[in-house]
């Protein structure tokens, strides 16, 4: 059974998708590369749980083929 | 070969003579006399096996190899009578520091925190020709073996039967008809190529100069790793402690480089002044270039030649798993081949070693592997985080153990192992389990694993069952001082483990009975239970 939340569990979607994009306005390409990493390490630990954080990296690589 | 082929010399051996015989006929020929040959020529020749160890050159090599030796091979040189020579040379450490950019305060640092309370430390220090040394002049002791430096093993064939050899020396060539051949003849392996066999794995894209120096300040005995600092932007260095003076200094340097330019006494020197300080008067012991691969074979067993060592697999330094990988292959093999020669166990044997030394390499490719992507991200995007991983790090504990600066060669576990019994179905355990290796613990005059010895053991509180073939050693008359026996191995009065030549446990029992031992003991020389 899945254990990643995949149903709305967040309010105000609206807000926190702005600030994530607000977040990187005028950062070069590397920067702005850095910050997702540092989100997204920051939120692996919160979540603490591997088994929610590999499913995700599964899913969000999902019908993302290598190229050559 | 002789010195003079551009190969710097430590210590020149006498070279052999060819023997008169121009055909000879041997049980076991060891192949190379590199660390892993000698610890293998060592073993064997302590089971009262005769021994006969070809190396091409006749001497030492001096030059920078490796220089960290981790607890799980002290504790086989130290089963080999060597340990104690070995960590009086060596240097002990315990603490790691990684630093980054600019920063004086380390980002990160580990204490290698060695489970107390044991005979060996975490891990030594010392060059690789001082191991070489070591374990010579202990051969050398042993009327047993014959070692013969300067002569080369030119070619081979064999049949079910035996492996045929031939064996250049001064003097002319002659034959050695082995019924086994280990071949310990390093990473461009000879035999392996001569036998057309598969090396397969990666290759890394990048240089890294070795500066092995002598300096006049006072410096803490402790790893230092840099990222980005501002000796080697954008690269990263690594700073170790060996003895006689010398320090190992490592700087990335990237892929495209003039590898000849670099290795320049005036090139070099920057780079020692920027790590070490302006003001630093050092004098060089020896500069290198290397690259590295991360590969292996897809069996070391190929029929009677048995691979060991770098020309079985090898992997990137950072880590230290090269040289201690080799040692645990060969700490593997040796018990099974000296039964097999024997004829006390089949020959089969010899095939749960593959798996054994197959699960350790991937074990130690994977780590290194790793290390290595972490030191060189192969992306724009992987970079991103090996740098957000560093960024984190200095302000929240939670990223400190991303950090990858090699981890540490440990002994490699082999859960799954043909060899292990399975636990009784309903015991509850901590403690070691079966296909890890036996923990060190103080006893009353001394260290449990020097009464362990190198054959069969039943360490036992108290069972009295006799099984033929394992010595019993029972914890209650060695006097468990600190208790941490019974803590370690969870063994309670009455119960027993069987702990394999290795020291490897290959069972365990809260309710042991003759029948289950020895079945169990059947099972780890190779008999189908
Ligand atoms: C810069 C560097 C740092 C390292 N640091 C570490 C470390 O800190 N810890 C660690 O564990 N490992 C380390 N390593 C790896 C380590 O040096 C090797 O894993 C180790 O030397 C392997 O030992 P070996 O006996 O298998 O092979 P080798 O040491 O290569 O010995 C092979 C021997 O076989 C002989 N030979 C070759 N062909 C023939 C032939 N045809 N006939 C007869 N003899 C032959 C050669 O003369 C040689 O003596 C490091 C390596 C490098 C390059």
């Amino acid at each position: 059974m899945s254990k990643l939340k995949t149903a709305p569990n967040i309010d105000k979607p609206d807000d926190i998708y702005e600030q994530l994009i607000r977040v990187h306005e005028g950062l070069s390409e590397a920067d702005s590369r850095r910050l997702n990493a540092k989100l997204i390490l920051l939120l692996i630990n919160h979540i603490g749980d591997r088994e929610v954080a590999l499913e995700a990296i599964a899913v969000a690589g999902r019908g993302l083929a290598a190229d050559g | 070969m002789s010195a003079g082929a551009g190969i710097p010399v430590w210590r020149q051996i006498e070279a052999a003579p060819a023997p008169r015989a121009k055909r000879e006929k041997l049980e076991t020929l060891i192949v190379g006399g590199g660390p892993v040959g000698l610890t293998a020529a060592l073993d064997l020749a302590r089971k009262g096996r005769r021994v006969v160890l070809i190396n091409k050159l006749d001497f030492i090599t001096a030059g920078s190899k490796a220089i960290c030796f981790s607890k799980r091979t002290l504790d086989v040189w130290t089963r080999l009578g060597v340990g104690d020579p070995m960590v009086e040379k060596g240097v002990v450490w315990n603490l790691g520091k990684v630093f980054r950019g600019d920063d004086s305060d380390p980002v990160y640092q580990f204490d290698l925190a060695p489970i107390k309370h044991q005979r060996r430390p975490a891990f030594i220090n010392m060059q690789q020709y001082h191991v070489e040394e070591i374990l010579l002049d202990a051969l050398r002791e042993m009327p047993n073996v014959d070692l013969r430096f300067g002569h080369e093993c030119v070619g081979l064939k064999q049949n079910g039967e035996c492996v045929e050899a031939i064996v250049r020396a001064e003097g002319g060539e002659y034959v050695v008809e082995t019924d086994w051949l280990i071949a310990c003849d390093g990473n461009k392996s000879p035999v392996r190529e001569m036998m057309g066999l598969d090396f397969e794995g990666r290759v890394f894209e990048d240089n890294f100069l070795i500066a092995d120096v002598k300096f006049n300040k006072e410096r803490p005995v402790e790893r230092w790793f840099w990222f980005d600092p501002p000796f080697n932007r954008g690269q990263s260095a690594l700073l170790h402690k060996q003895p006689d003076d010398v320090w190992r200094l490592d700087f990335q340097l990237g892929w495209n480089i003039d590898r000849e330019a670099c290795v320049r006494t005036e090139n070099v020197a920057p780079y020692v002044r920027g790590m070490l300080g302006e003001d630093v008067e050092f004098t060089p012991v020896w500069y290198s270039v290397y690259t590295f691969q991360c590969r292996r074979m897809a069996r070391f067993v190929h029929g009677r030649v048995i691979f060991a060592g770098d020309s079985a697999h090898l992997v990137s330094p950072f880590g230290a798993r090269g040289c201690n990988g080799g040692v645990a292959d060969v700490d593997n093999l040796v018990w099974k081949l000296d039964l097999v020669l024997d004829g006390r166990a089949p020959a089969s044997l010899l095939e749960s070693y593959n798996y054994e030394a197959v699960v350790t390499a991937d074990e130690n490719i994977l780590n290194s592997t790793r290390s290595t992507d972490f030191l060189t991200p192969k992306s724009e995007t992987s970079r991103a985080f090996r740098d957000a991983v560093l960024e984190l790090a200095r302000d929240f504990p939670f990223a400190r153990p991303f950090v990858n600066s090699g981890r540490l060669s440990v002994a490699v576990n082999y859960p799954d192992s043909p060899l292990n019994a399975p636990d009784e179905a309903d015991a509850e355990w901590s403690g070691i389990a079966p296909g890890a290796p036996a923990l060190d613990a103080p006893i009353r005059d001394g260290w449990l694993l020097d009464r362990l010895g190198d054959g069969f053991v039943v360490l036992t509180r108290g069972w009295r069952g006799a099984v033929e073939g394992a010595r019993v050693v029972d914890v209650d008359e060695l006097g468990d001082v600190e208790g941490l026996i019974e803590a370690r191995y969870d063994l309670q009065p009455g119960g027993a483990y069987l702990l394999r030549p290795d020291q490897y446990v290959a069972g365990r029992w809260r309710k042991p009975n003759v029948d289950a031992v020895a079945a169990a003991l059947a099972r780890a020389k190779g008999r189908k239970p």
